[in-house]
C-alpha cells in the first residue's frame, strides 16, 4: 500500500469513513501519521462545539455568581465548585452512568416522542459534559475579570450617564472579556487536551471510531513501540496549541485595539493541566 | 464481618446494606482510596524535587545544563498530560528492562525491538516472572508514581523557576556583595525567600493532583475507579450473596462527593498556610492584614 492509498483508506476512518477494518500489519509512519490526525478530528469536534457552547453559559453563569441575589449567585457557586473541585475523569463516567439511567425506549413529553440512546454515544454525552465543564472554569475566569474592571472605567460610565444594560454591554462586559481573555485562551488550550480523555473514560468508542489518543494507543498496543504513535499525537497537539493561541490571539488584539500599546493584555501559556 | 452476615438472603434494608457495604471486596475498594492518599503523599515530594531539580537546572549558568532544563519545562506543557502518562509508564517499563538486558542477558544478536515485540531475555524482565504478587504490585505502583513525578515536576518546576525570578534582585546583589559564591547565594539567600512566591502555584499543583490521580486508573493500577466499577455493575448471577442491578451511579457518586471534598479541604488548609506566610510580608495581603489589626 503506498502512502497515497493509505491516506485515502484512513483519512475519515474516525468518522466511519474508508477503510472499515484497522491496519493489521505494517504499521509506517504514513498510517500512523494519517490515523491519528484523521482521530484529531474528533478532538477538534469536542473541544470547538464545547468551547464555542460554553462560552455563553459562561457568561450567564458569572454573571450569576456576581448577582446579589442569593437566588441567583448560590446555584452560581454550586456549579462552579461542582466542576471545578472534582476530576474531569470522573465526570465522564457519571454523565456516561447518568445517561444510561435515561429509558431506552424514549421520553414522552406533551406527546412528543424524544429519542435517549443517542446521548450515551461519545459525541453527544461527553460534548454534553466537556461543555458543562469548560463552561464552570470559564465562569470563573469571567468572574474574576469581572471582579478585576477598574473602578474609574465604572465611574466614568456613570460620569456619561450610562446605566443598566447600556452600561453593561458597553463597558462592563467589553472590560471583562478583555481581562479574562489572556485565561480564557489557556482554558481553551487545555480543554483540547482535555478532550483526550473521553474515550478513555465511560464513554465507549463504537466500530473503532476515535480520536487521536485512541488510535495512538491502538499502535503502541499493536507494535509495542511507544516511542513512535505518542509523539505523533504529541506533535499534532502542538498545532493544534498554536493555532488555539493564533486564533485568540487575533480576538485578543481586537479587545485591546483601543488602548496604548503599553497597556495591553499579553496572552502566556501558563500550566493548569488535568481538570 | 458480622455475625448476622452469614445468610444474606434472609437480610433486609439496613442491616442487608451493613453487610453488603463489609464485603472483602467493599474493603479493597476503601483500601483504594488510601492508595489514593498514599500516592499523593509519594508523589507530591518527589514532583517537588523533581520540580527544583528542573527549575535549578534552568537557572543554570552552564548552557547544555539549561536547556536541558527549559526543554522539560517546555516540552511537558502543549501536550496533553494523559499522552504522557500512557507514554511513560510504557517508556520506563521498556527502558529498564532494555538498560538491564545490555547488563544481564548473554545473547545480545537478536534485536530489542523487531515484529511489532519487545523482547529480552526472562532474566531481564522487570519485575521477574517468578517475583510475588507483592512485588509486582509495589513495581506497577512504582511506575505510576515515577510517571506522575516526571510530568508533574515539570509543572512544579515551572512554578518554581518563576518564584526563583520574583525573588527581588537586590536581595541575591546584597548576597554577592557580602561575597558570598555562586552556591552560596543560592542555597542562603534565593532558596529560603522564594517559597512564599512559589506557594499560590503550589496550591493550585497540589489541588490539580489530586483531581488526576483517577488516572492511576489507566495506569493499570486497581485504584478507586477501578473498584466503583466492578463493584457497581449489575451482579445479578446466581451465586452472588448481594445481587443488585446497576449501582455504578451510586459508586460514581460517592468518588464525587470524596474528590469533591478532598480538594474543598485542601483549599481550606492551603488557605491558612497562605495566611500563615503573608503575615509580616512585604506583600498586599501582609500589608492588608497590617492594616487590620494584626490578627490573622
Amino acid at each position: 500500500m503506498s502512502c497515497w492509498e493509505t491516506i485515502q483508506a484512513y483519512a475519515f476512518r474516525s468518522l466511519g469513513y474508508g477503510e472499515r477494518l484497522l491496519p493489521k500489519e505494517g504499521f509506517d509512519l504514513c498510517q500512523q501519521f494519517t490515523l491519528i490526525g484523521s482521530g484529531l478530528i474528533w478532538n477538534i469536534y469536542f473541544g470547538t462545539l464545547a468551547l464555542f457552547f460554553g462560552f455563553f453559559l459562561a457568561n450567564a453563569v458569572a454573571l450569576a455568581k456576581a448577582s446579589r441575589h442569593a437566588v441567583l449567585r448560590k446555584p452560581a457557586e454550586w456549579y462552579i465548585f461542582l466542576f471545578r473541585g472534582s476530576p474531569l475523569f470522573i465526570q465522564f463516567f457519571l454523565a456516561y452512568e447518568l445517561l444510561v439511567l435515561l429509558p431506552k425506549a424514549g421520553i414522552e413529553i406533551f406527546g412528543l416522542h424524544i429519542e435517549t440512546s443517542w446521548t450515551t454515544r461519545a459525541w453527544a454525552g461527553a460534548l454534553l459534559t466537556l461543555f458543562l465543564n469548560t463552561a464552570a472554569y470559564s465562569a470563573e475566569i469571567f468572574y474574576g475579570a469581572l471582579k478585576t474592571i477598574p473602578r474609574g472605567d465604572l465611574e466614568a460610565a456613570d460620569a456619561y450617564g450610562l446605566s443598566g444594560w447600556a452600561k453593561f454591554r458597553r463597558i462592563e462586559w467589553p472590560t471583562m472579556l478583555r481581562l479574562g481573555w489572556p485565561a480564557y485562551t489557556n482554558e481553551a488550550i487545555f480543554l483540547f487536551h482535555a478532550t483526550t480523555l473521553v474515550y478513555f473514560s465511560g464513554f465507549p468508542a463504537f466500530a473503532q471510531k476515535g480520536d487521536a489518543l485512541y488510535y495512538a494507543n491502538y499502535f503502541a498496543d499493536k507494535t509495542f513501540n511507544p516511542f513512535v504513535p505518542y509523539p505523533i499525537v504529541a506533535f499534532y497537539f502542538v498545532l493544534l496549541t498554536l493555532a488555539v493561541t493564533g486564533l485568540y490571539g487575533v480576538v485578543n488584539r481586537y479587545l485591546n485595539r483601543h488602548l496604548p500599546s503599553n497597556q495591553r493584555q499579553r496572552i502566556r501559556l501558563r500550566p493548569n493541566l488535568i481538570r | 464481618m458480622f455475625e448476622y452476615c452469614n445468610d444474606p438472603r434472609a437480610l433486609e434494608g439496613l442491616q442487608w446494606l451493613s453487610c453488603y457495604l463489609t464485603t472483602a471486596t467493599h474493603f479493597s475498594f476503601y483500601w483504594s482510596f488510601v492508595t489514593v492518599l498514599l500516592l499523593l503523599l509519594v508523589t507530591a515530594p518527589l514532583a517537588l524535587a523533581f520540580g527544583f531539580a528542573g527549575a535549578a537546572s534552568a537557572r543554570s549558568h552552564f548552557l547544555p545544563l539549561s536547556w536541558l532544563g527549559r526543554i522539560y519545562i517546555a516540552g511537558v506543557r502543549g501536550v496533553p498530560d494523559i499522552v504522557f502518562f500512557l507514554f511513560f509508564v510504557i517508556a520506563l517499563d521498556q527502558g529498564l528492562e532494555w538498560f538491564k538486558h545490555l547488563f544481564v542477558c548473554e545473547d545480545l544478536s537478536q534485536p530489542v525491538w523487531s515484529n511489532g515485540e519487545f523482547r529480552v531475555c526472562p532474566a531481564a524482565k522487570v519485575p521477574l516472572g517468578n517475583a510475588s504478587p507483592f512485588m509486582v504490585t509495589a513495581y506497577s505502583f512504582a511506575l505510576a508514581v515515577t510517571t506522575f513525578a516526571i510530568v508533574f515536576g515539570a509543572f512544579a518546576a515551572n512554578v518554581l523557576y518563576g518564584a526563583m525570578n520574583a525573588v527581588p534582585r537586590a536581595q541575591l546583589e546584597t548576597a554577592e556583595a557580602y561575597g558570598m559564591s555562586q552556591s552560596q547565594v543560592f542555597r542562603r539567600v534565593l532558596v529560603p525567600q522564594m517559597w512564599i512566591y512559589a506557594l499560590p502555584g503550589l496550591s493550585n499543583l497540589w489541588i490539580i493532583l489530586i483531581k488526576s490521580t483517577p488516572l492511576l486508573f489507566l495506569l493499570g493500577i486497581k485504584d478507586a475507579v477501578y473498584w466503583a466499577r466492578e463493584l457497581g455493575s449489575a451482579k445479578t448471577s446466581g451465586n452472588n450473596p448481594y445481587p443488585h442491578g446497576d449501582w455504578r451511579l451510586f459508586y460514581f457518586l460517592a468518588l464525587l462527593v470524596f474528590y469533591l471534598m478532598a480538594t474543598r479541604l485542601s483549599e481550606i488548609g492551603l488557605g491558612k498556610i497562605t495566611r500563615r506566610l503573608s503575615r509580616g510580608q512585604a506583600t498586599r495581603s501582609g500589608e492588608e492584614m497590617r492594616k487590620a489589626g494584626g490578627q490573622a
